[in-house]
């Protein structure tokens, strides 16, 4: 299977440590944890401190996680607290299940 | 007390509607249908801003990509690729794609506002722009947190101290399809795009201004290749200067009935009549008259084309030819049902401003009702006539009589300094010109009706035979007054034969 050489690279958007910004990165890991070990990365980019980026990842709700690769481009916005919302928005096929 | 302090927004007409621009500082909701010109109202808000005041400008769509618009509004001679570079504009295209988002749990719109400030910062912006931001309705299912984010991000940009226009598309019984209207409440206008008659015609409205006084009326807008021009009628005023100086008429004969001296300069004249009584020839000579002082006249024709008129003027002997060569004389003919009576009247706004004519001549103003209905042809006369006299400028309207337009003429003679009117006289198996003056503010002028003679040399006023017989014009005229001649010329035989006799007596 062609899984093991898929690389998964993330992106969280957020603006400064918020309760929904902490409770979207919790999430996320744990998810990333249970279903990608191993397989991923993810970039936390504060728009606090870096406004400029916003623009080009088309960001304007936050928190926003945004699937750069595999393509193509998915975002899904909030704290991500649904967890099999976050999955079928990321395409990732949870391990459990297999 | 401190009034409301406010930005100019440079369109040309709507800082006078609005008595001085956008208010300071405050968000501005333009609501109107699609097609209505939302979008390019906005676009020359900032470019204006940016260009005429100074004043840097943020323009964040929702719905065109920053390359499209600027392709969409370069046919306006808006340069924006050069305002970004020079930092005096900032474009963001915000995507809302719903196909590659979804949603899950809480959020909120931080990362607008980030992009938002960000653009502001950049550049020190005064203006911005949100067109469409109802977009986000489209892009987001959560509509509470939207509304609660909304409230907060108009809130923001008031805090920011920067003059927003936020554009909102037309709802059904609403002013926008997602009630905007309800936390922008600071100042809203509403544009407008109808066809009546299948001619176009814009027009905006000030909703509502908080803290100021504006005009309440619907007033037409054109879009043309210079972007929005709005007309308002300022100069319900009434604070005109006046001159006191006259004119000629360009016919001797007509000049004795006004006191022997013409027209005031700067004055608006009236000519009507039935048709093919004269009236555009009175308008030629009229023209020819200021063209021989050596000033300009501009002729807009309405009914023949310019070359038609030199030639018929040519066979009552007036060379207009001339004039048109060297420069003072020019035509402007189109047809009225070309363009809706904005477009006419803009366009002649423009061609004043171009020419800058001493005078103008309008022949014959009555055809425009083919284009308007009989109320905003009138309100469009009152705008022209108000705006030449501003301007200084004397007009000569000519008014065709008729069944359908005889109501033209009396709503527009209340408007006009002078009105002269030429009548059909049928007598005797004739028909004569009878021509008299209805009107003439502020000089005395003749109660005379007098013969009006169109021949080969021109046109000449004569007087009517007014006997115990009634009143005698054409060959009836001539064959009294042959008479009388002969009639005198035998009394003053008598007379003089009698003397004579009596010497030789």
């Amino acid at each position: 299977m062609s899984r093991k050489e898929e690389k998964w690279e993330l992106r969280l958007y957020v603006a400064g440590k918020t309760p929904k910004s902490v409770t979207a990165l919790t999430n996320l890991k744990k998810y990333c944890e249970t279903h990608l070990k191993g397989l991923y990365t993810i970039e936390v980019i504060d728009l606090l401190i870096q406004p400029q980026l916003a623009e080009g990842d088309q960001i304007f709700a936050i928190p926003t996680l945004v699937r750069k690769v595999p393509e193509p481009i998915r975002k899904i916005i909030g704290d991500l607290s649904n967890e099999e919302k976050v999955l079928v928005g990321l395409d990732i096929r949870p391990v459990k299940q297999k | 007390m401190k009034s409301i302090v406010k930005t100019k927004t440079g369109i040309s007409g709507l800082d006078e509607i609005t008595e001085g621009g956008l208010p300071q500082g405050r968000p501005t909701l333009v609501c109107g249908g699609p097609g209505c010109g939302k979008t390019l109202l906005a676009i020359e808000f900032i470019v204006k801003g940016a260009t005429l005041y100074n004043e840097p400008g943020v323009f964040m769509t929702f719905e065109e990509k920053a390359e499209e618009l600027a392709a969409n509004v370069a046919s306006l001679g808006f340069d924006l690729e050069k305002l970004v570079k020079n930092k005096k504009l900032r474009l963001d295209y915000v995507q809302i794609d719903r196909t590659e988002i979804e949603e899950t749990g809480e959020y909120d719109l931080d990362g607008l506002f980030i992009r938002l400030e960000h653009a502001i910062d950049s550049i020190g912006a005064k203006r911005v722009v949100l067109d469409t931001i109802e977009n986000l309705f489209a892009g987001l299912t959560n509509e509470g947190i939207l509304r609660a984010e909304l409230r907060r991000l108009f809130q923001w940009l008031k805090n920011k101290r920067v003059t927003a226009i936020i554009t909102g598309e037309k709802g059904d019984g609403t002013l926008t399809r997602h009630g905007l209207e309800e936390y922008v409440s600071d100042c809203v206008m509403l544009l407008d795009h109808r066809i009546i008659n299948q001619v176009s015609t814009r027009r905006m409205r000030i909703v509502k201004y908080r803290g100021s006084h504006h005009g309440t009326n619907e007033y037409p807008f054109l879009i043309d290749e210079e972007g929005i021009t709005v007309f308002p009628v300022t100069s319900l005023k009434l604070d005109k200067d006046v001159s006191t100086k006259r004119i000629s008429t360009g016919v001797a004969s007509l000049d004795k009935m006004f006191g022997g001296k013409g027209f005031f300069r700067g004055s608006s004249i009236l000519v009507s009549g039935t048709s093919g009584t004269g009236k555009s020839s009175i308008a030629a000579y009229f023209a020819d008259a200021n063209c021989r002082r050596k000033e300009k006249c501009l002729f807009v024709a309405l009914e023949e084309s310019p070359k038609q008129i030199i030639r018929n003027m040519k066979s009552i002997g007036l060379d207009l030819d001339r004039h048109v060569k060297s420069g003072l004389l020019e035509f402007q003919s189109f047809r009225p049902g070309l363009h809706g009576l904005e477009m006419h009247l803009a366009s002649l706004y423009k061609m004043v401003r171009k020419f800058k004519p001493q005078s103008v001549v309008v022949d014959p103003v009555t055809n425009l009702v083919s284009v308007g209905l009989l109320t905003e042809v009138n309100a469009m006369l009152l705008r022209l006539i108000d705006f030449m006299q501003s301007e200084g400028i004397t007009l000569m309207l000519t008014a065709l009589n008729s069944g359908s337009t005889e109501h033209l003429d009396e709503n527009v003679s209340s408007l006009v300094d002078a009105w002269i009117l030429v009548r059909d006289l049928e007598s005797d198996g004739e028909r004569n010109r009878a021509i008299y003056i209805m009107k003439s503010r502020g000089m005395p002028h003749s109660n005379e009706v007098r013969e009006f003679l169109i021949t080969s040399k021109g046109l000449d006023l004569v007087e009517v035979y007014r006997g115990p017989t009634g009143v005698l014009v054409g060959s009836a005229r001539k064959a009294k007054m042959k008479e009388e001649m002969a009639f005198a010329k035998k009394n003053h035989r008598n007379l003089l034969n009698k003397p004579a006799k009596k010497i030789q007596e």
